[in-house]
C-alpha cells in the first residue's frame, strides 16, 4: 500500500477548519476516493486497514477502501453507502471534516443533510459512465444547499486507459452544466481513486493533467468570512432569565452587531438598544459579536419579544409578508400538496403553513425547459417552484441576497420533509397596511414608560379582543358586559365602537370606502393600545350586510386590523344564531348564548389563558407569560 | 484557537434548540474528558446555569476517582445530579465477565433505559462525537430513538442546515449530540483554552502510563505514555495513529453497531 506520509503537513497547528462533502452517483467511487485519501495521507489509525483486509480475506471478497467508512455491516454487504459519515482529517493547518455522503437514490435524503453541512464538494463523475442524471441531480441540490465551492473529480480514469480525450469531454458537458447553475468549477481533476492516481500524489499516467491533485485542491477552498460583512441578521432563539439579568440569545447569520446598536426587531417592528452581550468565562466581556457567534444580548429596556424574530439595523431591513415564492426540493414520505398544513421553518421562526401554488417541477437533466406540470403534488426527491403562504407574517430575505434567512424548511407530521430557498417576496393583500405601521412604527415618539410597566401596573397586557359575526347576535351586549366586570376588576378597559368614528374621524369619507373606515379604525385602536389599555370592540360596521355603507369579509376586516395593531395580541370572538362552523377562524365562538355573563366569563378565562390578564393585579401582577 | 470557538458556537446554538424544544431534558454525564466539556459548554449556553439535571448511569465498576470528582464538581457546580443504576442486574451478579457486550447491555444501556422510564425524559444530551467510532460517524445531530430506545439507522430523518428533529410521536425520545463535530484533539485543546477541570486519571502520573478513554475499571486499559500536561496529550495525539477507544474491550468485532443500534450511547 502506497503511503506518503510526511510529519508536516499533518501536525502543523490548525489555524481553521472546513466541511468539505464528496457526492456522485453511486459506484462512481466517493468512499474509495475517501479511503485512498486517508490511507496516502497517513491519517488512517494503526492497524484498520490490515484489519479490512483480514475480514475480506475471510469472507473472499476484495479489498475495497470504501469498507473503510461504509460502517455498517449493511453498507458493506451490500456494497453501498446507506448514511453519510463524518471523518476528519487534517492537513497542512486546516482541520477537515469530509462528509461522505450516500450517492444511491434511494437515501438522496442522506445526501441532502451531509451536503448541507459543508462549504465546499468534491462531485465525483465515472469517466466510464459519464454525467449521469444523478450528477446533474446532485449539482442542482449543492447550489440550492448553498454550496458554492466546486471541486469535480472524474474518477476511474484507469478504466478509459487515462485517455484525455475522454476526460475533455466530461469536462466540456459537466461545465456546461454547473454554468446553468451560475456554478463554475475550482477545478475539474481527472483520477484514479482505487490507484492513487492524482489523489494524494500527482499521476503518472496523466502527464497531460496540469493541474492540482485532489489533496491540494483541497487547500484552494476557501473559508466563509465575507458573511461577517454583510448587513446585520440575528434571529432570535430564546429569551432566558436564570438570574437578574434578561437575556436574548440566537446566532448572528450575518453582519456585526455592538454594544450600543440600536436593533430593530422584525416582524414586530419593535426597537431597542443592546446594552451588554453577555457571555461564561469570557473577560473582559465582549463588545461586539459578528457572523457565525452564538450570542448572548440585554436590551435597554424590557420589550416584549419572541423567538422566531430577525434582528437587524434599521438601514437594512429584511422583507415582511405571509406569502413568497421558492425553489424548494422535497424528501417527504408522502407528496408534497397544496391541502396540507405544513409547518415552515425560517431560521428560529416556525409558523403553519400551505403550498398556495406549484409552478413547476424543475427537471434536473434540462434546467432551462419547463416540464409540463397537470398533477398538483411534488414528489419525493423532485425539485419544484412553488409559492408558500403561512398564516402570520415572518420576516424574511431573498436568498441571493442572505444565506441563512433566505431559506427555510417544512415540517410534515414530525419530520423535516423538504427545504427551499426564497426566490421572490409576494406582496399579500396587507402589504400597504404592513409597510404603513412599519414605517408608522419606526418613527414613533416614545415616552420612558414601556409597555412592560403599564403591563404592571395595570395587570394585563395592551391587547384587542375583536367581537365578530353577523348583526344581532348580540356582540355589543357582550362587549359592554365583559368590560363592566374587567372594570369592576380594577383593570384599564375600554370598549370602542367602531361607529364612534363615523360622524367625526371619518365624517370626510365616502360610505363605500371601506378600507380606508377599517384603517382609520386600526390606528385609532393602536394608539389607544399603545396607552396600554384592554380594548374591546365590535365589528359591526364592518359587516357587508350593515346598510349604510359597503364593508368586507370579516377575516379580511380582522386581518386589516391584526396588521395595524401589530404585534399586539389579538383575540377574536364569533358569535351567531346559527350552530354551523364559524366561517371564519376564531379564538372562541358561541351560539346564540342565553347567559351573558357566562360567556363573559369565558373571554376572561381565555385571556388569561393566552396570558394577556395577570392573575392578580395590583404593585405585584402574576403573569403567566415573561415580562 | 478560531476552529475551536466555530466548534463552540455550534454547540451552544444545539443547546439552546435543545432547551427551546424539550420540557424534559436530560443530560448524560460519565465524568470523562468529553461529557465534562458538553458540561462546560451546557455552562457557556446558560450562562453558568445548567437548566437540566445531569444523568449518570453508575455500573458500580467505576475507577472510585471518578466518584470523588463527579461529587466534588456537582457540589461546586450546583449541578442538579441524578444516578441511576440497574441495580436488579448487580444482585443477579452481572459482571464484565458474563461477556463484554452482555454486561455493557445489561448495565449501561439497559441501566439508561431504566432512568429513562423512569423519568419521563423525551431529549438525552450525549457527548458522543464522530471521530470516536465509525457508527457515530454517521449520527445527526438530533438522533430519533424509537419506544424500545432502538436506532433506526437505515433510515434517519433529514437534518438540514440548522433545523433539526424536534418534534416526535410520543413514547420516542430524540438524543442530542452538542459533539459530534469535535475530535480527540480539539476536545484537549478546548480544555486547555477554557482551562476545565479534568481528571489527572488521564495523565501520566510517574508510571509511563495515562488513560486515553475512561470507563469501567475491569473493562479500561491505561496506554504507555509519558504525557503529563494538556499541552504533551494534544503533542501526543497529533503523532498517534491509535484509535482513540483501543483500550475499551466492548468495540471489538461489530460490538459497537450492536451495542448502539439497541440504544448504547
Amino acid at each position: 500500500m502506497a503511503t506518503c506520509k510526511t510529519d508536516t503537513p499533518a501536525t502543523v497547528d490548525v489555524r481553521d477548519r472546513m466541511n468539505i462533502v464528496i457526492v456522485g452517483s453511486v459506484d462512481h467511487g466517493k468512499s474509495t476516493l475517501l479511503g485512498r485519501l486517508y490511507a496516502d495521507t497517513g491519517t488512517l489509525p494503526e492497524g484498520k486497514v490490515e484489519k479490512i483486509q483480514a475480514i475480506c480475506t475471510q469472507q473472499g471478497k476484495e479489498f475495497e477502501y470504501a469498507f473503510l467508512f461504509d460502517a455498517f455491516l449493511e453498507e458493506q454487504q451490500q456494497g453501498v453507502t446507506i448514511d453519510t459519515a463524518r471523518t476528519f482529517f487534517q492537513w497542512a493547518g486546516r482541520q477537515y471534516i469530509i462528509i461522505d455522503a450516500p450517492g444511491h437514490k434511494e437515501f438522496l435524503k442522506n445526501m441532502v443533510s451531509g451536503a448541507a453541512r459543508a462549504e465546499a464538494a468534491l462531485l465525483l463523475i465515472d469517466a466510464l459512465e459519464g454525467v449521469r442524471d444523478q450528477s446533474k441531480r446532485h449539482g442542482l441540490l449543492l447550489s440550492m444547499l448553498g454550496v458554492k465551492q466546486v471541486t469535480v473529480v472524474v474518477n476511474k480514469m484507469d478504466l478509459v486507459d487515462y485517455r484525455q480525450e475522454t476526460f475533455a469531454l466530461i469536462e466540456k458537458e459537466y461545465r456546461a452544466f454547473l454554468s446553468q447553475l451560475d456554478v463554475t468549477p475550482r477545478f475539474v481533476i481527472p483520477a484514479s481513486a482505487k490507484r492513487g492516481d492524482n489523489i494524494a500524489t500527482p499521476s503518472p499516467h496523466m502527464p497531460w493533467h496540469t493541474g492540482p491533485t485532489v489533496l491540494e485542491s483541497l487547500a484552494e477552498f476557501m473559508s466563509e468570512s465575507e458573511k461577517a460583512e454583510q448587513p446585520l441578521r440575528f434571529p432570535l432563539q430564546d429569551v432566558y432569565k436564570f438570574d437578574a439579568r434578561r437575556i436574548l440569545t440566537g446566532r448572528v447569520t450575518s453582519g456585526r452587531l455592538n454594544v450600543g446598536d440600536q436593533l430593530i426587531f422584525s416582524p414586530s417592528n419593535k426597537s431597542a438598544v443592546v446594552q451588554t452581550l453577555e457571555a461564561f468565562n469570557v473577560e473582559p466581556p465582549p463588545t461586539q459579536a459578528q457572523a457565525g457567534q452564538s450570542v448572548g444580548i440585554t436590551l435597554d429596556e424590557q420589550i416584549f419579544v419572541e423567538r422566531g424574530e430577525i434582528l437587524s439595523h434599521e438601514g437594512s431591513l429584511p422583507l415582511v409578508s405571509t406569502t413568497f415564492r421558492a425553489n424548494l426540493f422535497w424528501l417527504g414520505r408522502r407528496p408534497l400538496d397544496m391541502e396540507t398544513p405544513y409547518l415552515v421553518r425560517l431560521a428560529t421562526h416556525e409558523v403553519e403553513c400551505r403550498v398556495a401554488a406549484i409552478h413547476r417541477i424543475v427537471d434536473a437533466d434540462n434546467l432551462s425547459l419547463d416540464r409540463q406540470q397537470t398533477n398538483a403534488v411534488v414528489k419525493r426527491n423532485e425539485v419544484a417552484d412553488v409559492t408558500i403562504q403561512a398564516k402570520a407574517p415572518l420576516a424574511f430575505d431573498l436568498y441571493t441576497d442572505f444565506e441563512t434567512t433566505g431559506r427555510f424548511v417544512l415540517v410534515d407530521d414530525y419530520d423535516v420533509s423538504g427545504g427551499g430557498i426564497i426566490t421572490e417576496m409576494v406582496p399579500d393583500r396587507e402589504e400597504t397596511l404592513r409597510i404603513e405601521a412599519r414605517q408608522r412604527d419606526f418613527a414613533w415618539v416614545k415616552g420612558d414608560v414601556t409597555l412592560a410597566d403599564r403591563a404592571k401596573h395595570y395587570g394585563h397586557r395592551a391587547a384587542l379582543v375583536l367581537l365578530i359575526g353577523p348583526d344581532t347576535t348580540g356582540k355589543t351586549f357582550l362587549a359592554k358586559k365583559v368590560e363592566s366586570m374587567l372594570v369592576a376588576e380594577g383593570r384599564h378597559v375600554y370598549m370602542l365602537d367602531p361607529e364612534n368614528l363615523r360622524r367625526g374621524l371619518d365624517a370626510d369619507l365616502q360610505e363605500g370606502d371601506a378600507r380606508e373606515t377599517i384603517r382609520r379604525y386600526g390606528e385609532v385602536a393602536r394608539l389607544l393600545i399603545d396607552t396600554g389599555v384592554l380594548l374591546i370592540s365590535t365589528t359591526n360596521s364592518f359587516n357587508p350586510s350593515t346598510g349604510l355603507r359597503a364593508g368586507l369579509p370579516a377575516d379580511q376586516v380582522v386581518e386589516a386590523i391584526r396588521t395595524l395593531v401589530h404585534p399586539a395580541p389579538v383575540l377574536t370572538v364569533y358569535m351567531s344564531q346559527e350552530t354551523a362552523p364559524p366561517p371564519i377562524e376564531a379564538d372562541l365562538s358561541f351560539t346564540g348564548p342565553e347567559d351573558f355573563t357566562r360567556t363573559a366569563h369565558d373571554v376572561l378565562a381565555a385571556l388569561k389563558q393566552k396570558g394577556i390578564l395577570a392573575e392578580t393585579i395590583g404593585n405585584q401582577p402574576v403573569f403567566q407569560f415573561s415580562i | 484557537m478560531r476552529h475551536l470557538r466555530q466548534l463552540e458556537d455550534q454547540s451552544v446554538y444545539i443547546f439552546r434548540e435543545a432547551y427551546k424544544h424539550f420540557d424534559n431534558l436530560g443530560m448524560l454525564w460519565s465524568m470523562g474528558k468529553d461529557s465534562t466539556v458538553l458540561l462546560w459548554l451546557a455552562r457557556k449556553a446558560f450562562f453558568g446555569h445548567v437548566p437540566f439535571p445531569l444523568l449518570h448511569v453508575d455500573t458500580s465498576y467505576k475507577i472510585p476517582a471518578m466518584i470523588e470528582y463527579r461529587d466534588r464538581l456537582a457540589r461546586e457546580w450546583r449541578l442538579n445530579l441524578v444516578v441511576g443504576q440497574n441495580k436488579k442486574a448487580l444482585a443477579e451478579g452481572m459482571n464484565h465477565e458474563k461477556g463484554r457486550v452482555e454486561c455493557c447491555t445489561a448495565l449501561k444501556t439497559n441501566g439508561l433505559k431504566l432512568l429513562l422510564e423512569e423519568k419521563g425524559y423525551t431529549g438525552i444530551i450525549l457527548g458522543v462525537r464522530a471521530d470516536e467510532e465509525s457508527t457515530r460517524a454517521k449520527e445527526r445531530y438530533f438522533s430519533p430513538r424509537d419506544k424500545n430506545n432502538d436506532w433506526d439507522f437505515r433510515d434517519q430523518p433529514p437534518e438540514l442546515w440548522d433545523q433539526f428533529k424536534t418534534s416526535f410521536p410520543p413514547n420516542t425520545h430524540i438524543r442530542i449530540h452538542p459533539l459530534l463535530d469535535w475530535t480527540e484533539i480539539n476536545i484537549w485543546e478546548y480544555i486547555k483554552l477554557e482551562n476545565i477541570p479534568f481528571l489527572d486519571l488521564y495523565l501520566n502520573r510517574g508510571d509511563g502510563t495515562r488513560y486515553r478513554s475512561l470507563g469501567c475499571a475491569p473493562c479500561t486499559f491505561p496506554i504507555k505514555s509519558t504525557a503529563s500536561t494538556v499541552d504533551e496529550i494534544i503533542e501526543e495525539l497529533r503523532a498517534t495513529n491509535v484509535a482513540e477507544r483501543s483500550g475499551r474491550a466492548q468495540d471489538e468485532g461489530r460490538g459497537m453497531e450492536l451495542l448502539r443500534k439497541d440504544g448504547y450511547m
